[in-house]
């Protein structure tokens, strides 16, 4: 489907970003999901942050496995490169890809079946290896493109469209990452646009593995009445706990920003991420604490949404390889290969 | 019987013989005299029987002995089947300390017993010195049954144990406990002796994955993913350990190289190729069980045409099988690799020499033809010390990047399409992520077009895939061709076949044959999918043997399926119990073979 191209003509009154792109700029091709579907409206957030951030879209590759919500890295920036690999198996993909060239942006776009059932192990060593990456998880409790199959992250009692009630416990996507050390844990909500932008934002500037777990509603299969992943339900029980602002570096900090900020943590890059409220007994970098807020709301029935942990000290991928600062594949070959002399003198050692 | 014999080394694994054993081989191999030796070991860390056989041969034939001349039997526990093994004639030398159960004892060799426990006990103190000087010990008895150069011995040991000065006094205390009580006991040299040769000055004593982790170095690689595994983690060891000594920015101090070691096979083959797809030479380095799980990965990146190198060091199967023991049937499942129609290129190195220059030819044939390679070698070449010619390295060379199209192509083109064939080979060029705007493509395990677009449309999507096809024809005549040796000027009816490490083993049989008046012609094949040399060669020889060890004839089935030639055209000679091949071996059944016929 990226064959249709959109018409190049472009409207006068189209904003521009820095790169002097419009938003449009940063579509994809046509999406094919169904009308409604949580995933495009992810889709919609994704352009607009990137398009705010000035990522020139061909300095970025968009990551993906198999599933609806996979699917969807058709469906933005088609100007950069994408990688739609195998079930499960993005994660690997992505670390490779990021082993050979670390000036890319790398944004990774996976389901609830993909990530916690099938590539459960490749996320986890994801987080583990800190890949610098933002990975979205379109979370809608179901595998969408097989029809409807209660997922790992489907809740006890949620009931499917035929009215069985799931009843098996859930993976939760962000107190496992929480758990596995991962130094950027956010949750959101398809259907609140507003704040996942600025949360899409952060974790694209995040060094290091930032996920994102969005709640995503899948209207063909899991937006039921008895569901506790449709639009309804989320809208009526989630609590943004932590909502953010993110104040690009290049953009001045003004009084007004500043405002009502209870916590603010700057970033790698300079940029600030900036706490719009958290509740007093909550600290958004203490880890323990994150945890603990997380699950004890949830066990009130509520979902909590927002950037419940960020961590920007701790050393990605690359700085615990230690690898040069200039991508692998930009290394002349000259610099790679030891040369004729220094295998002779080699050979010598082994006699 | 000078520099012409075999002997064999019982002791039990974890006690620190392997380097006792090294030892001894490198003094061997320092008097020049061909050497080669084969360890035979447990899948243990400690406890457990382990064997290490070394085959002197002033002919310079380096396959697996198929008779001992010489055991030493330092563990009880296997002293039925070490004695056993001597051949008529031959000699046990045994741990006198223990006595010698009666009923082993055989009239038709002789048992030189020589108490190296009791003599290190009484000349050390604690039970690990002990034990490991108890290896030193029988080092110093054959240094004085075998001949060997005690010079060498003692200068190999001053290297070792330069910085250990206590070690270094123990060391020689024990060498001289064994040479002797052995000299002052027993005639020595024994008929089978060493005498100084100069037939090793050009070569060097490497095992197949340090040859082959060079090759990645030398061939600019990159990135390494990995998940360990006999009898491949050495593979990727040696990369490391070679990167650190030559891949470190002097500067920055800062590697210019990146080693992943992943959380199974199926990311380690993920890595690999998301690096390949970013334009890095990638590798990674397994074995079987390693190769069914990057089954589904090796599907997407041969249908998505995405580089990578992948190394099979082959051991014995099914499942986890024999995991300390060598074999080649992996090469069915290695040839069409993933569901769906595939088929892939694999080069079969038959020594660590062809090991290091094939990983290059790797890496080049990836990028050239856009899909991954197999390296398919095995436990026998990966793992033994072998001797091969010095290494050697043209500062010509330069990668074979293949059809990439850089930001300057790509602003000029109109429309890129990734997977449209433009010069006719089969080949459509690529474009790099990051590299310009006009390049971006979406890569896709699921139906496309020859633009990368998403079809179901029937035409649309053979288009592609029969376009692979070509390209993997394209790549036959690309391929290393087979070697083929024949008598001179004298070509025959027979014609024996086969691939890999058991070229040794093959060479040694045509000339045994050749003595024995038969005369036989040989193809080692270098590389799958065969080329026309392969098919002519099969063709053109009435009688045909394809001699390989496995228990399916495996590759007698890719003869069969690749060229059309019938299966009944050929006799497959197989040999798959988990040792290297012997010479011996080829020329009973070659000449049982032909018997049957003759009559
Ligand atoms: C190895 C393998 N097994 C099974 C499938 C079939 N499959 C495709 S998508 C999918 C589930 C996707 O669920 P999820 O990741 O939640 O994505 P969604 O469609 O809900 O967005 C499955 C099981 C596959 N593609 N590959
Ligand atoms: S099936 Fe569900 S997840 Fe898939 S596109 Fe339709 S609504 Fe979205
Ligand atoms: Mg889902």
């Amino acid at each position: 489907m990226t064959s249709i191209q959109k018409p190049p003509v472009r409207h006068p009154s189209l904003q521009v970003n820095a790169l002097g792109l419009t938003r449009r700029d940063y579509e994809g091709a046509m999406s094919t999901l169904c009308a409604g579907c949580g995933h495009d409206s992810v889709t919609a957030a994704i352009v607009q942050a990137f398009y705010e951030l000035d990522v020139p879209p061909h300095r970025a590759a968009k990551m993906s496995g198999i599933g609806c919500s996979s699917k969807t890295t058709a469906y933005f920036m088609r100007q950069s490169h994408g990688f739609n690999s195998v079930h499960g198996r993005m994660p690997s993909v992505a670390s490779g890809a990021n082993a050979a060239n670390r000036d890319l942006v790398y944004i990774g776009i996976s389901g609830d079946g993909d990530s916690l059932s099938i590539g459960l192990g490749q996320l986890c060593h994801a987080i583990r290896r800190n890949v610098d990456m933002l990975y979205v998880l379109e979370n809608n409790g179901v595998y969408g493109l097989t029809k409807g199959q209660f997922s790992a992250s489907a809740d006890v009692g949620s009931k499917s469209k035929r009215g069985e009630a799931n009843v098996q416990r859930p993976i939760d996507p962000v107190l496992l990452a929480l758990s596995l050390g991962a130094t950027f844990v956010a949750r959101g909500f398809s259907g609140d646009k507003t704040r996942l932008v600025p949360m899409l934002k952060a974790g694209l500037r995040h060094k290091g593995f930032a996920l994102i777990d969005v709640i995503s509603p899948c209207v063909s299969f899991n937006d039921h009445e008895g569901s506790t992943k449709s639009y309804r339900f989320t809208r009526e029980n989630y609590h943004d706990v932590a909502p953010v602002d993110f104040v690009p570096l290049q953009r001045e900090i003004t009084a007004e920003t500043e405002a009502g900020a209870s916590v603010s943590v700057t970033m790698h890059d300079g940029s600030i991420v900036r706490f719009r409220e958290v509740p007093s007994d909550y600290d958004p970098t203490d880890r323990d604490a994150a945890y603990a807020h997380v699950r004890a709301r949830q066990e009130r029935g509520e979902i909590v949404t927002g950037l419940l942990y960020i961590d920007e000290q701790s050393a990605d991928m690359h700085e615990t390889a230690n690898t040069v600062a200039r991508p692998l594949v930009d290394l002349p070959y000259e610099s790679l290969c030891p040369g004729r002399a220094a295998l002779d003198e080699l050979m010598d050692e082994y006699r | 019987m000078i520099n012409d014999f075999a002997f064999k080394i019982a002791t039990v694994n974890g006690t620190g013989s392997a380097s006792a054993n090294g030892l001894l081989m490198s003094a061997i191999y320092r008097m020049g005299i061909p050497v080669s030796g084969k360890n035979v070991f447990p899948s243990n860390i400690q406890g457990l029987p382990t064997w290490y056989e070394i085959r002197v041969s002033k002919d310079g034939y380096t396959a697996r002995p198929a008779h001992i001349d010489l055991v030493v039997a330092l563990n009880p526990a296997t002293y039925a089947k070490d004695v056993a093994a001597v051949r008529p004639g031959g000699w046990l030398l045994y741990d006198s300390s223990w006595p010698l159960d009666r009923a082993l004892r055989r009239d038709d060799i002789t048992i030189l017993g020589v108490p190296f426990g009791t003599l290190c006990v009484e000349a050390f103190a604690g039970d690990r010195e002990r034990t490991l000087m108890r290896n030193i010990a029988y080092t110093g008895a054959l240094v004085a049954l075998l001949d060997i150069d005690m010079d060498i011995v003692s200068e190999m040991i001053r290297e070792q144990f330069a910085k250990k000065r206590a070690l270094l006094d123990s060391n020689f205390r024990a060498l001289h406990l064994g040479y002797d009580y052995t000299k002052k006991h027993y005639e020595c040299p024994l008929p089978i002796r060493l005498e100084r040769m100069n037939a090793t000055r050009d070569k060097v004593l490497m095992d197949g994955n340090t040859a082959a982790a060079l090759g990645c170095l030398y061939a600019g690689a990159t990135v390494g993913a990995w998940y360990p595994i006999t009898p491949a983690t050495s593979l990727m060891e040696a990369f490391s350990g070679f990167c650190k000594r030559y891949r470190v920015d002097p500067e920055t101090k800062q590697n210019n190289y990146c080693i992943l070691q992943a959380e199974d096979e199926l990311a380690a083959a993920g890595i690999t190729i998301g690096a390949g797809w970013a334009g890095a030479r990638s590798f990674t380095s397994t074995a079987g069980p390693g190769i069914s799980l990057m089954g589904e990965f090796i599907g997407l990146a041969y249908y998505t045409e995405i580089p990578g190198v992948f190394f099979d060091i082959q051991r014995t199967g099914p499942s986890t099988g024999m995991p300390t023991r060598t074999q080649q049937a992996d090469l069915l499942s290695i040839a069409y690799l993933s569901h769906g129609d595939t088929k892939h290129i694999a080069l079969f190195p038959s020594s660590p020499g062809e090991c290091f220059y094939m990983a290059v030819t790797a890496f080049d044939l990836s990028e050239r033809f856009q899909t991954p390679v197999f390296v398919v070698s095995d436990l026998d070449i990966g793992m033994n010390d072998w001797m091969v010619p010095r290494l050697t390295w043209d500062d010509g060379y330069r990668p074979d990047r293949g059809k990439v199209l850089d930001a300057e192509a790509l602003e000029k083109v109109q429309r890129f399409s990734r997977y449209l064939d433009v010069d006719g080979d089969g080949i459509a060029a690529r474009s790099l992520p990051g590299v310009h705007a006009k390049g971006a493509y979406f890569v896709r395990g699921s139906g496309h077009d020859k633009h990368a677009a998403y079809t179901e449309d029937a035409a649309e999507y053979q288009e592609v895939v029969d376009r692979l096809a070509r390209k993997l024809k394209t790549a036959e005549e690309a391929l290393p061709a087979p070697e083929i040796h024949q008598r001179k000027g004298m070509p025959s009816s027979v014609g024996l076949v086969a691939l890999g490490g058991t070229h040794a083993a093959m060479l040694e049989a045509c000339d045994a044959l050749a003595r024995d008046g038969i005369d036989v012609d040989y193809m080692r094949i270098k590389a799958f999918p065969f080329g026309g040399a392969v098919r002519q060669f099969l063709d053109s020889h009435e009688t045909l043997f394809v001699v390989e060890q496995n228990r399916d004839a495996q590759l007698r089935s890719l003869l069969a399926i690749e060229t059309g030639l019938p299966r009944d055209r050929m006799t497959a000679l197989l040999d798959y119990g988990g040792l290297p091949l012997t010479a011996d071996f080829v020329t009973a059944e070659v000449a049982r073979h032909l018997e049957v016929r003759v009559a």
